[in-house]
């Protein structure tokens, strides 16, 4: 009976250990299941890219629809090229949409924040969003807005 | 010096040292097959050293140790792992493992060296600690027990596997005139009883003379003496009669070597 | 002189002897090991005493200093406005660096400590000798067992040290500080990465697992089997382990966080 107790002891020892770790995974770093089947992938290009990183989040509405995958310079545009993938859900991004990186709150995390257009056609995998907006670059606001000032 | 009709264990030119300090050189040792040999010396002289020796637990630096002409020292891992299942050793203090209770203890080496089934092994178990008076005992822990039982217990586990050889490591040290009478007893009977051939070592002189039927007397790193008990009772050297009588003084001196006494204390003034 | 450099020879070929002692222990331990089925019941039953039995001491630990960060990092943050990070910073340095690292410090002390003890009783009893008159090796029957127990526990004790501490800093956080649950659980999902944060640190508790059950058990099978001799090495194995451990973690975090 004793050596009953003990493995029942170690054994919910260890399933303790496996539940913790399942927590750890999807609650606290977020990790979805099956997460790389359903998605299709999209491009951008951007003028500047504004401490927008890999793993950044791709909204719409507000709404969380996807994330950025890959980051590089395209060398023939001179522009950054940021790849990300959408889920397979929203497959109803019209060819003209626009892809804007966006700020959460003054001094939060960058993300694209997508805007649908008016055409029929829908973005594949491996389209390019044609219409996209940089980053805010507060140090070029503040330049600006100083220009602006002194030749008023 | 007499020669055996059947002899077991055959110890040859063995030399061992620990450190720099010589436990044996070249020393001769014959135990007969089936009797009850017993190797006593005074404290320090490597009697222990010698059964780890026999048991293939230490390795001497030159001599042979033959059992049954197989060569100890020489033996590869798994002989003389094989060897072991033929040899029950009772340790000094028992060795029972003490996270398990008395009959798990007894059954411990059944189960490693046979494939007995679990009715049989407690046939066995029960039989082996009937013959030390403990069967009652069974379900203990061995921290449960006292020390004289938990040496029966001991016993118990050494003769599980009805080994050939059943090597005793000062088996009376420590223990109550009752619990020793019991011990006297119980290694005779068993003796008897199993025919092995049992080795003690041991220094408490009145319990082993009454049980060996040969005696090796060892001093200083080689054998002093060796015979009947009858033998050594009438033996002239002094060493021997020292040893036997229990002669506080003699050739092995009650005085560690040090300065002349007076002279020593003088010298603080 | 050359008696200091003679001593010096002496002490390090020493060492490298125990190091090499050690060294064998291990892959005796670890290759040469028992059929499974004669295993499996001694593995359980040194999982319960070493992992089962931490328990406490490790959930405990974990809540406290779970809130402790959630009420430190407020304090801090608070300042910059940017509270809900809280939770971000309270998840990241317990994944990554404390909960490996603490837990291994316990598991040393409690459960280390214990093992030394342990074997070295076992050698001052002559259970040791008595197993191998038996014909059984004390490296396979007693160290392995404890090996892979050790092995096993410290990520399970990690990782529940960091589920708990989490916990504890969240309750702190959004019960008594009033942070706004969803963008602290959200700021957390977002900064924490399962493979970077989760797996590396679990890769540390499993190194950490193995490196303190080996200097316990070698501690315990090398000990001078007196009172005084274990009582040293138990304290080795805990000064010891202690240091590796720590040592160990700068080595891992750059390896695995720094850009080497």
């Amino acid at each position: 009976m004793r050596i009953r107790i003990m493995e029942i002891g170690v054994g919910a020892f260890l399933l303790a250990g496996i539940v913790a770790l399942l927590m750890l995974a999807l609650n606290v770093s977020g990790l979805k299941l099956m997460e790389s089947n359903d998605t299709y992938r999209v491009y951008a290009r951007f003028e500047n890219i504004g401490g927008l990183t890999a793993r950044s989040k791709v909204t719409m509405s507000g709404v969380l629809i996807g994330q950025v995958t890959d980051i590089r310079l395209d060398p023939e545009a001179l522009q950054a090229l940021v790849e990300m993938e959408i889920s397979k859900d929203v497959d109803y991004l019209s060819i003209d949409s626009s892809a804007s990186i966006l700020t959460a709150g003054l001094l939060g995390e960058k993300y694209i924040g997508v805007v649908v257009g008016a055409e029929e056609e829908y973005l594949q995998d491996g389209d390019y969003f044609e219409d996209t907006q940089s980053a805010l670059v507060l140090e070029d606001l503040i330049g600006k807005f100083l220009f602006n000032e002194v030749s008023e | 010096m007499e020669q055996f009709d059947d002899v077991i264990i055959d110890i040859q030119k063995l030399s061992f040292s620990r450190g720099d300090r010589a436990i044996y050189k070249n020393v001769d040792i014959q135990i007969p097959r089936g009797k009850i040999t017993a190797i006593m010396g005074p404290s320090g002289t490597g009697k222990t050293t010698l059964l780890k020796l026999i048991g293939g637990q230490l390795r001497p630096e030159s001599g042979s140790i033959f059992i049954d002409g197989k060569d100890i020292p020489r033996l590869g891992r798994r002989e003389l792992f094989e060897m072991r299942a033929r040899m029950g050793m009772l340790f000094q203090s028992g060795a029972l493992f003490t996270d398990i209770s008395v009959f798990e203890n007894v059954a411990f080496p059944l189960r490693i060296h046979t494939d007995l089934s679990e009715e049989m092994i407690r046939d066995v178990v029960l039989m082996k600690l009937h013959a030390v008076g403990l069967r009652g005992a069974r379900d203990l822990m061995p921290s449960e027990l006292s020390g004289g039982m938990a040496r029966r217990v001991a016993l118990a586990r050494a003769i599980a596997l009805d080994p050939d050889i059943v090597m005793y490591d000062e088996p009376f040290t420590g223990q109550d005139p009752i619990a020793m009478g019991v011990l006297v007893n119980l290694i005779r009977r068993l003796n008897r009883a199993l025919g092995h051939t049992s080795i003690i070592v041991s220094h408490d002189i009145q319990e082993t003379l009454a049980i060996a039927d040969y005696i090796y007397l060892i001093s200083d790193s080689e054998v002093i003496a060796r015979g009947t008990p009858e033998e050594m009772a009438s033996e002239s050297s002094q060493k021997v009669r020292q040893f036997i009588q229990g002669l506080p003084d003699g050739p092995v001196p009650f005085h560690f070597p040090a300065a002349d006494y007076q002279a020593d204390l003088l010298q603080d003034s | 002189m050359i008696e200091l450099v003679a001593r010096l020879g002496r002490t390090g070929l020493r060492k490298l002897e125990a190091f090499g002692l050690a060294g064998i222990i291990l892959m005796q331990s670890l290759i040469a090991r028992p059929a499974p089925t004669v295993m499996f019941p001694l593995v359980v039953k040194q999982i319960h005493f070493v992992g089962v039995l931490s328990l406490i001491i490790i959930v405990v630990s974990g809540l406290f200093i779970g809130m402790v960060l959630g009420l430190q990092g407020y304090t801090i943050l608070v300042d910059y406005g940017s509270e809900q990070a809280v939770g971000q910073m309270v998840a990241l340095s317990l994944v990554r660096e404390l909960a490996p690292v603490v837990t291994a410090l316990l598991f040393a002390g409690r459960a280390g400590s214990a093992l030394t003890a342990e074997i070295g009783l076992m050698k001052a009893t002559e259970q040791l000798s008595s197993l191998e008159m038996i014909g059984v090796d004390p490296l396979r029957r007693i160290i392995a067992p404890r090996f892979w127990a050790g092995f096993i526990c410290l990520p399970v004790l990690a990782t529940i040290f960091s589920l708990v501490g989490i916990l504890g800093g969240a309750f702190v956080g959004i019960d008594w500080l009033g942070i706004y649950e969803g963008s602290f659980w959200s700021n957390m999902q977002n900064s924490v990465d399962f493979r970077e944060d989760v797996l590396n640190g679990l890769i540390k508790a499993v190194v950490f697992g193995f490196v303190v059950t080996w200097i316990a058990v070698f501690q315990g099978y090398d000990c001078v089997p007196t009172s005084e001799g274990i009582s040293e090495a138990t304290t080795k194995t805990v000064v010891y382990a202690s240091l590796s451990v720590l040592g160990l973690d700068f080595i891992l975090t750059a390896l695995m966080f720094g850009d080497i």
